[in-house]
């Protein structure tokens, strides 16, 4: 059973019934999922969560889906891992990563929304399921799709890395290309959902599918000890995950799950493509929409639609924001990697760049807990640090090569993986 | 040649349902003047008080966003193709 009572409108608060409507007929705001917050209260407990499966429908009473949940049995309940090397180079005692990289099947946050959202396509009876993405999110719908049986469109713009589209294709998916950036395709998207009546995940099914994101917020709480972060740097880009993690952790509150305390979520884009901190350090609430270039793809939207949202989110938490350059981006994948053993995509780079940033900025104080949202996986864009790493030692089978090789590399004083 | 105008579903009301009309004008300001004349009660669903264009809609014209173009004044000439489109879509 759902708790679910209606949509509203966040602009205008007019009401729609549960269906796949996602944008205000008389605003064109974006519809929300409405909850019934007294009666959850009265129906959840922290034992009864913590007796259920490690998937993200332990916290099914928050989310839009009738029934029980079919849809990523093995999604979402990442690791939350406390980063002690990381943390004593950056000179935080108390930081984590909520590593999203692991996540199932398809290795980022995307599992989360994806799950959400194809449970309510087959609740509406559709049959093609679609998405416009950069990758990640194209992935993890094919993925579900093959998994629940129904046809899958992918749309994508043409310099998407190789991984993403060969990562779509191979679960039977429709890959359409588009000669133009994430802004293009997701316009063409638009259109199409509204002539073609497919199920877009993140078009007209984006009231629920967004409602997905706020798993990551609910399990960083109950992994902390079903307590709230200082402090959490998120990544920005269309603006679903950071409004929606913020929710998350107030629903919590609301539905007495976690005591009363406060967190600051900070916003974390590419210095490329940052309309959303733009606006914040400028201080207003309008976003300029700009033509992303950073080799953080992922998070390149230059016309993000829920920046607004972002801004409040972030303002109403007293949480800040930065940008990071490519090189700042690489050199934090690198420090994740070599300290805590953490590969993350460049999305994930750009938010411990900014999170580094913010301990500078002394906006983070050593002694709060923070968490760093790493939300997609490395191996899935190896292009964008391939020529920012050591090249390997090449020698021949012979011992006497490796014994030259010992020494021009400083023998055992340092590991060869560290040698020039 | 007039202009073609693309409408999305909640603006369908004012069109009869119509995905597609065709308005006059020189720049996106008149062409949206225009379609009010055709359309009533059009314009305010797409622009505000002070007469911008609201927060959650997009304007392409020939497929630009006419927020890098010249805004509402961008110039329109006869055969071009506008489209609106809700801004709430997205997520990578």
């Amino acid at each position: 059973m759902s708790y679910v009572t209606s949509l509203k409108c966040r602009e205008c608060g007019q009401d729609y019934p549960i269906s796949p409507l996602h944008v205000c007929e008389t605003c064109f705001g974006p519809l929300e999922v409405q909850y019934d917050y007294a009666k959850i209260r009265a129906a959840v407990s922290r034992q009864a969560i913590e007796r259920r499966p490690h998937n993200l429908w332990r916290y099914r009473e928050l989310l839009p889906v009738e029934g029980e949940p079919e849809i990523g049995p093995c999604s979402g309940f990442t690791p939350l891992v406390r980063c002690e090397r990381l943390g004593a180079e950056l000179g935080i005692k108390k930081l984590y990563v909520k590593d999203d990289t692991v996540n199932h099947p398809t290795l980022s946050y995307k599992d989360r929304v994806v799950s959400v959202a194809i449970s309510k396509a087959r609740e509406f009876g559709f049959t093609t399921v679609s998405c416009a993405s950069t990758g990640n999110l194209a992935t993890a719908v094919a993925a579900h799709a093959a998994r629940a049986g129904l046809n899958c469109v992918i749309f994508m713009p043409e310099s998407v890395e190789t991984g993403k589209i060969v990562g779509s294709t191979i679960y039977g998916a429709r890959v359409i290309t588009i000669r133009g950036n994430y802004d293009d395709v997701n316009r063409l998207c638009s259109e199409i959902a509204d002539k073609y009546g497919w199920a877009f995940v993140n078009i007209n099914l984006r009231p629920y599918y967004t409602e997905g994101a706020k798993t990551f917020g609910f399990e960083v709480a109950e992994q902390l000890g079903w307590r709230l972060p200082d402090h959490i740097v998120m990544p920005t880009a269309g603006g679903t995950i950071l409004p929606k993690v913020a929710k998350g952790f107030k629903e919590f509150r609301e539905v007495g799950l976690i005591r009363d305390g406060e967190f600051k979520i900070h916003c974390a884009q590419a210095a490329g493509s940052a309309p959303v901190v733009h606006a914040l350090h400028k201080g207003t609430d309008l976003i300029t929409p700009v033509k992303p270039d950073t080799i953080a793809k992922s998070i390149a939207i230059g016309n993000p639609a829920d920046g607004f949202y972002v801004l409040r989110a972030v303002r109403e938490s007293g949480g800040w924001g930065d940008v990071a350059t490519d090189p700042e981006i690489i050199d934090a994948i690198k420090l994740l990697a070599s300290t805590e053993g953490i590969f993350a995509e460049p999305a994930g780079g750009t938010t411990l760049a900014v999170a580094i940033k913010l301990i500078q900025q002394k906006r983070i104080k050593p002694d709060e807990t923070v968490v760093v949202a790493i939300t997609g996986n490395g191996y899935k864009t190896v292009e964008a640090v391939a020529q920012a790493i050591e090249q390997p030692c090449v020698i021949e089978a012979r011992l006497k090569e490796f014994d030259a090789l010992y020494e021009r590399l400083g023998g055992s004083r340092r590991p060869l993986a560290g040698a020039a | 040649m007039p202009i073609k105008v693309r409408v999305p579903t909640p603006l369908r009301r004012f069109t009869g349902g119509v995905d597609e009309v065709v308005a006059d004008g020189d720049s996106i300001k008149n062409v949206i003047e225009d379609l009010e004349r055709r359309h009533p009660g059009i314009r305010e669903r797409l622009l505000d008080d002070s007469g911008e264009l609201r927060r959650f809609v997009n304007v392409y014209l020939n497929g630009d966003d006419i927020r890098f173009l010249n805004q509402l004044n961008s110039k329109v000439k006869d055969g071009d193709d506008i489209s609106i489109v809700p801004a709430i879509a997205g997520g990578r």
